[in-house]
């Protein structure tokens, strides 16, 4: 397979929207594409691959050895993207016939300096035609955005394979690319491959969301409560000579958390929340709590700090002091190689913390059990949690082994209630796929006085899910008919149907003109009957930040 | 006329631009008019070339009919078809229409006076295109031509190519209709023309708004193959199927009655993958009735004019380029010729 079939891949993908569309294509092409082409590929999409020595700037530079200034500045402002302006305008050598294999410019890519990286960008692109351009500056540069998480890679490969998707994950970390021994597992040509153990992720055990109706039912004294942080979920995998951090899907973030992959000197498999500390919280790390219900020793910043750190490669030393991560631990998976999943989880917490007493590992405490009573105790509990990271409660049964996946009743969460606001609707944008045909992604607004006297809305949020298809008609059918604006896809509308918004949470963030940022905003309930001049103000949800 | 706005006079001093369009002085005709004048000349059916209403329209025998067919008895008031390399006078001028390969009928129009000859193209394209006429180049002292795709991202793929595309995506997907959005002259038949070329004879199902351009088309001895109505399927008969549709209603109320559809553009813009996100396109298909960059190039080399004049589309690309080849070139700046739909 060359590099153009790779293309033609990268095209579909980023155009198909749907999870099911992709997993399609994902599998055929595992199927159509040959060794070791087909390896590469997949550590393409799972961003195993990269090559330090090729930045924009060899894109730049070799764009600028061979492209008219004039006609590429143009073309630059119409297209808008460096990769595929470059790609597009390349001229045409036809000799694409002898387009590289995947594999060859993969291989050779590895062994580039960054000095060499223009001249060898330029041959290759003289080698491949347009489209196969446009993939290849997407797959040198690290920038596919074809919208394949490392998760959605590992199904498709469970379906072409016809096995368990943990069964992929089992072995995924103790694999390199390009991957032929999957292959040839799956092809079934060869047994499962042997991989070392210790590097691995082992399926999460997850919770399912408990109802207030169903708390009520719930044998209450069989379960340990705990809060339910608002961070992201991770495991450290650590032993002799193994570190790792795996993302709740089993994507390997290591590189991105280097502060807490250096105090990782210990030889176990630990589940907890990573969040960010205030900085300067280090100051009384190792200190964890027991079991009692004081507090953790860190002061753990907003989720929105957080969010810094994610979906980053790699991370400056600026970002680190800035937003130093912390992992608050609440489950102990393996200890020195022993495999602790099938004790009880009262027997696992007392694991936990006999090991944390002893190692006392900086950056990490332990997540506090929460005492209460009865019901009545546990919900007025949720009900106050209304701190920074907290996001409801835990509800762990006491005798439950640690299994992989969703299973229903071992592990409850019990958010608190979400927060809402009485918003306006402002514009609405065509949504995607089974969607195209309808205004389905909603932009709402908050009053603000404006100076002089008066009030504007600003917009605070979008939210494209919260209602029912019946919902999704009307709300269709209302835009349309009180449109007063079209900008391409997106619609302004009068200013007059009030959407009550729930969300999560609110902070503050420049990067909104309203100053505001909401967590998992939806649409609540359509109020068709209030008056907009009675929605909130951007005061009331200012308000709600918490601080 | 007045200086050009780069300040220099043209050679050619019997043709004008006006607010109505480009003029010919010495015969009082405005080639593609943007309102209805005295006397037109258009190149071809398209709704931004031929408007109607004109008391005297010239155009070949085809773009007449189309226009017959979209605009009924407003088409104009006396139309004047023009036989393929029949050459007439007006007012000194001599006026032959020769195939510009855009869409059924279309044409350049070759305008000879006082020695010099000038080639308005119009919309044109090199490729070949079993649905119309092929361009053949004429040589000239000023090339008037449009740059739709005037910047050298736009290279179109060959377009069996872009088909084979559609055609693994049906293989794919074999339950959910393939809707591609369409322009209803030209774009249309062309594509039906490519499916039918790649061995597809399965029905092809069609918006209303579609169905008399093609019956045109066949009627004009275009064969397209089985045609069925989109609106009269039932919704099961859609899944696998090629259904096509303007873009409008590819992205509006009419789309739901197809079974989760595929939605797929055919249009030189698809090239751009930011064009194609915006218009919400699952399956882009780079098919362009259009030249692209290099055989914009190529036309200016086979007709060798001195000065290359461009009538719309992205002229300051173009206008450069062909400075570079040592000839003269300037931008009309015409205005009211669409950028999209192609």
């Amino acid at each position: 397979m060359s590099v153009t079939a790779f293309a033609l891949l990268i095209e579909r993908l980023a155009f198909m929207p749907s999870r099911t569309g992709k997993l399609r294509l994902l599998e055929d092409h595992f199927r159509q594409a040959e060794d070791p082409d087909r390896g590469w590929a997949l550590a393409a999409l799972t961003g195993a691959l990269s090559f330090p020595a090729v930045k924009a700037g060899a894109i730049r530079a070799a764009a600028a050895a061979r492209l008219d200034p004039v006609l590429f500045a143009a073309s630059y402002d119409f297209v808008g993207d460096l990769a595929e302006t470059v790609a597009l305008m390349w001229p045409d050598t036809g000799v694409s016939a002898t387009a590289p294999s995947l594999a060859e410019a993969v291989e050779r890519l590895t062994l580039s300096g960054r000095a060499e990286a223009p001249a060898l960008l330029a041959a290759w692109l003289d080698r491949l035609d347009d489209s196969a351009r446009v993939a290849f500056l997407k797959l040198v540069t690290g920038g596919l955005r074809v919208g394949v998480s490392a998760r959605l890679a590992k199904t498709a490969l469970a379906r072409f394979g016809g096995r368990a998707p943990e069964e992929i994950e089992e072995v995924w970390h103790g694999l390199a690319p390009p991957y032929r021994d999957l292959f040839a597992w799956l092809d079934g040509r060869a047994g499962r491959p042997q991989v070392n153990h210790a590097a691995t992720f082992r399926p999460l055990m997850l919770a399912t969301p408990l109802e207030d109706t169903e708390a009520a039912a719930l044998d209450l004294s069989a379960y340990a409560a705990e809060w339910k942080w608002d961070g992201i979920r991770v495991q450290l995998v650590a032993g002799a000579d193994v570190r790792r951090i795996f993302s709740r899907t089993g994507d390997d973030i290591t590189p991105a958390f280097p502060d807490i992959a250096r105090h990782m000197a210990f030889d176990a498999v630990l589940d907890g929340e990573l969040l960010v500390a205030r900085p300067g919280a280090e100051a009384g790390s190792g200190s964890g709590s027991g079991s009692g219900s004081n507090g953790a020793a860190a002061e753990i910043a907003p989720f929105n700090d957080l969010q810094q750190r994610l979906n980053r490669k790699t991370v400056t030393r600026r970002m680190l002091a800035e937003h130093p991560a912390w992992v608050r631990l609440y489950d102990i998976l393996f200890e020195a190689g022993e495999d602790l999943r099938g004790l009880a989880f009262t027997d696992r917490r007392a694991r936990l913390e006999a090991w944390f007493a002893r190692i006392r590992p900086q950056c990490m405490d332990l997540s506090p059990l929460v005492a209460f009573a009865g019901l009545e105790e546990l919900a007025a509990l949720r009900r106050g949690a209304r701190g920074r990271a907290i996001e409801g409660l835990m509800l762990k049964r006491r005798d439950s082994a640690y299994v992989g996946g969703r299973p229903k009743g071992p592990w409850f969460k019990w958010k608190r209630g979400p927060l809402t606001l009485d918003t306006v609707l402002m514009y609405a944008q065509r949504g995607h796929g089974k969607r195209s045909s309808y205004y389905s992604d909603f932009t709402f607004g908050a009053w603000r006085e404006v100076a002089g006297g008066g009030r504007e809305l600003v917009p605070v949020g979008k939210a494209y899910f919260g209602f029912t298809d019946a919902e999704l008609v009307d709300l269709d059918r209302w835009v349309r008919t009180h449109t007063t604006d079209r900008f391409g896809p997106v619609r302004a509308v009068e200013p007059r149907l009030v959407l009550e918004v729930a969300f999560d949470s609110v902070h503050r963030s420049s990067r909104h003109k309203s100053g505001v940022a909401m967590r998992f905003p939806r649409v609540h309930r359509i109020r068709w009957d209030k008056p907009a001049e009675d929605a909130d103000a951007l005061a009331t949800l200012e308000a709600m930040i918490a601080e | 006329m007045t200086a050009t706005r780069h300040g220099r006079r043209p050679p050619v001093s019997w043709l004008a631009v006006r607010p109505e369009g480009l003029l010919v002085v010495p015969a009082g005709v405005f080639v593609d008019p943007l309102r209805a004048v005295d006397r037109a000349l258009v190149t071809h059916g398209h709704a931004d070339h031929a408007r109607p209403g004109s008391a005297h329209v010239g155009a070949t025998e085809e773009t007449l009919a189309i226009m017959r067919a979209r605009y009924g008895a407003a088409a104009g008031g006396r139309l004047e078809p023009f036989a393929w390399g029949e050459t007439r006078s007006l007012g000194g001028v001599d006026i032959t229409f020769r195939p510009a390969g855009h869409v059924l009928g279309s044409a350049q129009i070759v305008l000879e006076h006082a020695g010099t000859r000038v080639v308005v193209t119009g919309d044109y394209k090199r490729t070949a295109d079993p649905t119309c006429r092929g361009f053949e180049p004429v040589a000239c002292d000023v090339l008037v031509t449009e740059a739709t795709f005037g910047l050298p991202v736009f290279r179109h793929p060959p377009p069996a190519a872009e088909v084979a595309k559609l055609l693994d995506s049906l293989r794919l997907f074999p339950e959910r209709a393939h809707a591609v959005g369409v322009y209803a002259l030209g774009k249309c038949q062309r594509l039906i023309a490519l499916l039918r070329a790649a061995g597809y004879d399965r029905p092809i199902y069609l918006h209303g708004a579609l169905v008399a351009l093609c019956e045109l088309y066949e009627a004009w001895g275009v064969s397209l193959g089985p045609l069925l109505p989109a609106s009269a399927a039932a919704k099961a008969d859609l899944a696998g199927a090629i259904v096509l549709a303007p873009p409008s209603a590819l992205a509006d109320r009419w789309a739901r009655r197809l079974p989760d559809p595929v939605v797929a553009a055919a249009s030189g813009w698809m090239r751009v993958r930011q064009r194609a996100r915006q218009r919400g396109v699952e399956l882009p298909l780079v098919i362009s009735d259009h030249a692209d960059w290099p055989e914009l190039l190529a036309t200016v080399e086979d007709t060798d004019p001195a000065e290359v004049w461009v009538t719309h589309g992205r002229e300051d690309a173009l206008v450069h380029a062909v400075r570079q080849t040592g000839r003269a070139a300037r931008a009309l700046a015409l205005v009211g010729f669409e950028d999209e739909p192609e």
